[in-house]
C-alpha cells in the first residue's frame, strides 16, 4: 500500500466523522495549549526577574550574613546554620578600605505603620543610604532621595513611594510634610516616581529612611544585608575577595558571610524558574495523557463502526500490518492536527496574556512547544496501537457479518 | 487446484459444539464451475469461507494450487487470498462513501499499484461488467444488480484464479440475478474457477459440479448436461 493512499484513507475517515474528529482535536489541542500557556507563565516570570536584575547595574555583589553552602538566595542560611555574626555599621564602613569597592549600601527592611493627620496604613520600610538610588536608578518626582549622611546619623527623614503619597496626601504635595512612622515623627523629603518593582519589593508602597534611623525603629544593632558595588566589571572578583577578607578579619577569622554576584543570583533564579516551568509543563502534560486515553476510546469506537469494512479489507487480502497502519495513521493524523490547533490556540492565548499584562514578556520556551507537539503525536501513536491491533485481530468472517 | 482432506470445522456455542463441516473430502479442478446447495445451516457458507481462507479448519488439510494452506500464518493467508481468490458477497460489501470506480480500485490500493494504472484497470473491469456509464456513481445511486456487478468487477480486478460467491443473486430480483449470473458464467468461460453457493435450483442445474450439503457433509454429483442456451424463457427480456 502506498503512503499517499494510506494518508488519503485516513483523511477520508477523519473527515467522515466530523463530530468525533473535532472532539478529539479539541481534547488534544487543550492539552498542547495548556502546556504552552503554563510554561509561558513560568518563562515570563523568569524573564521578568532577569530583566529586573539586569536593570540594577552590572557589577554588584550581594552580601548576607551566614555561610550559605548551597549558593542559594541567602538570608535563610542565617537562621539555619547556627548564629552567624551580624553585620555592624563598622563592618559596612570597613569595606571602604578596598580600592575595588566604589560604594557599600547596607539595608534593613521591616514593616511599620505610617500616619498623616489620622490617615494611616501599613508600609514596607527600607533603611538604607543615598547610594541605593544609583543602584536602582530610581526617579524622584519631587524633593530628593536620601541625602549622603554619616552611617550612624539617624536623621528623621523619609522618601515615599507614589502609592503611599497618593493615599496619604491625595493631590497635595507631600514633600516637607511631617508624618508618623511607628511612634516617631519623620519629615518627608522626597516622593518617588511611580515605577515598577525592584528586587521583589513594590517600590510604590515603600518608604525609604536612613539606615541608622531604621535600626533605631527596629531596635537592632546590625544591618540585614549589603550591596557592594565594585569599581568595574573587571574588579568584581577582587572586590569579592576583599569583602570576604575584610569581614573575615573583623569576625575573628570566621568566614561567616555569603557573597553573591548578579551572575550567581541570576543562575540561581534561572534554576528555580526552570524547575517551576517544568513542573507547570508536567502538570499540563497530564491533560495530554488524558487526551491520549480519549484517543484510545475514540479509535475503538472507530474500529467498531467500521467492522464490516475491516472484514472486507481482510477478504480483499489486506495484511495485518496494513490494517494497523491504517488506524495508526488515522490516530496520528488526529493527534497531529490537534497539536497544530493547540499550538495556534496556545500562541493566541499567550498573545492575549501579553496584551493584558504588558509588563511581563510571556513566551512559551521552544523546548516546551516541541515537547508538547511530540508528546501529542506520540500519544496518538501509543494510544492508537491498541485499537489498531484490535482491528487487525478481527476475525474476517465475523467482521464481514458486522459482528 | 483445490483439494479438501478430512476438513472439520467446529463452532463452540456455550458448552455445545456445532459441527459445521464434518470430515469433508472434495476435489475441485481448475476451471471448474461448481455450485453448493443445501438447506439453511447445512454448512455452505462455512465451506466457502474455508475455501476462501477467511476461516481455518479445526482439522484436516486444504491444498490450494498444490500447497497446504490449512496451517498458514495470518499474513500468508492474506497474501494468498490477495493473489488467488476473489469474493462476491450476497450483500455486496461495497464501501458507501466511494464511487464504483474507487471500490474497484480498492484491492489495487492494497497492492500498492499506482493511481493511473489502477484507474485504467478498474475502468476495464467496469466495462466488462457493463457499467461504463456508472463509474462515478456511489453505491446508493445504483440498483442492486448494478451494485453486485461493481462487486464482481472488484473481485476480478486482481485476476484471481478462483471466484467464490455466497448467494450472489440472493438479494436480487430474477432479472438482475440473471444478468449477474451471466457475467459470472462469462468469467468462468474465460477460464476462472467459479464456486457459488445458491438456493436457486435453476442456477444449480447450470453448474457442472453439483455439491449438495446436508449437516456438514458433502455429496457431490457431476452434471453431464451441456450448458443450456442463454435464453431459456423463464425470465422476460
Ligand atoms: N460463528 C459461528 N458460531 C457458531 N456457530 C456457527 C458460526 N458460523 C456458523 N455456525 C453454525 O454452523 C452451521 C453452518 O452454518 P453456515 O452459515 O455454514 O450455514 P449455511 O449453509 O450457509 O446456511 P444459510 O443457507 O442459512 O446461509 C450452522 O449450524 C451455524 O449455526
Ligand atoms: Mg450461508
Amino acid at each position: 500500500m502506498r503512503l499517499p493512499d494510506r494518508n488519503h484513507m485516513a483523511i477520508a475517515a477523519v473527515v467522515r466523522y466530523p463530530l468525533r474528529s473535532s472532539m478529539l482535536l479539541v481534547a488534544i489541542a487543550i492539552g498542547v495549549a495548556a502546556v504552552l500557556v503554563l510554561t509561558s507563565l513560568g518563562e515570563g516570570a523568569r524573564l521578568y526577574v532577569t530583566s529586573q536584575f539586569n536593570s540594577m547595574g552590572t557589577h554588584l555583589l550581594f552580601v548576607t550574613p551566614g555561610k550559605n553552602e548551597v549558593g542559594g538566595l541567602g538570608g535563610m542560611a542565617g537562621s539555619l546554620g547556627g548564629s552567624p555574626r551580624p553585620f555592624t555599621l563598622g563592618d559596612v564602613r570597613s569595606l571602604k578600605r578596598s580600592p575595588y569597592i566604589s560604594s557599600t549600601t547596607p539595608m534593613v527592611m521591616g514593616t511599620a505603620n505610617i500616619n498623616y493627620q489620622g490617615l494611616e496604613r501599613d508600609i514596607g520600610v527600607l533603611g538604607t543610604t543615598h547610594t541605593m538610588k544609583r543602584l536602582f536608578e530610581y526617579e524622584v518626582k519631587s524633593g530628593r532621595f536620601l541625602p549622603e549622611l554619616d552611617l550612624d546619623n539617624a536623621s528623621p527623614v523619609c522618601v515615599i513611594g507614589d502609592t503611599i503619597a497618593r493615599e496619604l496626601f491625595g493631590t497635595a504635595e507631600p514633600v516637607g510634610k511631617w508624618v508618623r512612622i511607628g511612634d516617631r515623627r519623620v519629615r518627608v523629603i522626597g516622593w518617588l516616581e511611580q515605577g515598577g518593582q525592584s528586587g521583589g519589593r513594590d517600590l510604590d508602597e515603600a518608604v525609604f529612611v536612613p539606615i541608622a534611623f531604621a535600626m533605631q525603629v527596629y531596635n537592632r544593632e546590625s544591618v540585614q544585608r549589603m550591596m557592594v558595588e565594585a569599581t568595574s566589571d573587571e574588579s568584581l572578583v577582587k572586590a569579592k575577595r576583599d569583602v570576604i577578607g575584610i569581614i573575615k578579619a573583623r569576625h575573628f577569622g570566621h568566614e561567616d558571610i555569603t557573597v553573591m554576584d548578579q551572575g550567581t543570583i541570576l543562575s540561581t533564579f534561572n534554576k528555580i524558574f526552570l524547575v517551576l516551568t517544568s513542573t507547570l509543563a508536567g502538570i499540563a502534560a497530564i491533560s495530554l495523557a488524558v487526551a491520549g486515553t480519549l484517543i484510545m476510546n475514540v479509535m475503538l469506537v472507530a474500529v467498531s463502526q467500521r467492522t464490516a469494512e475491516i472484514g472486507l479489507l481482510k477478504a480483499l487480502g489486506a495484511r495485518r500490518s496494513q490494517i494497523i497502519g491504517l488506524f495508526l495513521t488515522e490516530a496520528t493524523l488526529l493527534s497531529s492536527l490537534g497539536a497544530v490547533v493547540g499550538v495556534l490556540v496556545g500562541y493566541a492565548s499567550i498573545e492575549l496574556l501579553r496584551q493584558l499584562v504588558p509588563l511581563v514578556d510571556f513566551q512559551a520556551p521552544d523546548w516546551a512547544v516541541i515537547s508538547a507537539v511530540l508528546m501529542a503525536i506520540a500519544s496518538g501513536l501509543l494510544f492508537g496501537i491498541m485499537p489498531a491491533r484490535h482491528a487487525a485481530d478481527l476475525d474476517p468472517v465475523e467482521a464481514l457479518a458486522g459482528r | 487446484m483445490i483439494r479438501f482432506e478430512n476438513i472439520c470445522r467446529d463452532f463452540k456455542v456455550g458448552d455445545e459444539t456445532v459441527h459445521a463441516l464434518k470430515d469433508v473430502n472434495q476435489h475441485i479442478e481448475a476451471g471448474e464451475y461448481a455450485s453448493i446447495m443445501g438447506p439453511s445451516g447445512s454448512g455452505k457458507s462455512t465451506l466457502l469461507n474455508v475455501l476462501g481462507l477467511l476461516d481455518t479448519p479445526n482439522s484436516g488439510h486444504y491444498w490450494l494450487n498444490g500447497r497446504d494452506v490449512s496451517k498458514l500464518p495470518d499474513d500468508d493467508l492474506a497474501a494468498t487470498r490477495h493473489e488467488i481468490i476473489g469474493f462476491v458477497f450476497q450483500s455486496f460489501h461495497l464501501i458507501q462513501r466511494m464511487t464504483a470506480l474507487e471500490n474497484v480500485e480498492l484491492p489495487m490500493v492494497l497492492a500498492g499499484i499506482a493511481p493511473a494504472e489502477r484507474q485504467d484497470r478498474a475502468r476495464q473491469m467496469l466495462c466488462k461488467t457493463g457499467l461504463e456509464s456508472r463509474m462515478s456513481h456511489r453505491p446508493d445511486q445504483l440498483s442492486g444488480g448494478q451494485r453486485q456487478r461493481v462487486a464482481i468487477a472488484r473481485s476480478i480486478v486482481m485476476e484471481p484464479k478462483v471466484l467464490l460467491a455466497d448467494e450472489p443473486t440472493g438479494n436480487l430480483d430474477s432479472q438482475s440475478g440473471k444478468e449477474v449470473l451471466d457475467i459470472l458464467e462469462e468469467l468462468h468461460a474465460d477460464g476462472l474457477t467459479l464456486i457459488l453457493v445458491t438456493h436457486d435450483p435453476v442456477i444449480g442445474q447450470r453448474s457442472h459440479l453439483h455439491l449438495r450439503m446436508t449437516d456438514g457433509i458433502i455429496k457431490a454429483e457431476r452434471q453431464h448436461l451441456q450448458r443450456q442456451p442463454e435464453d431459456n424463457g423463464d425470465a422476460p427480456s
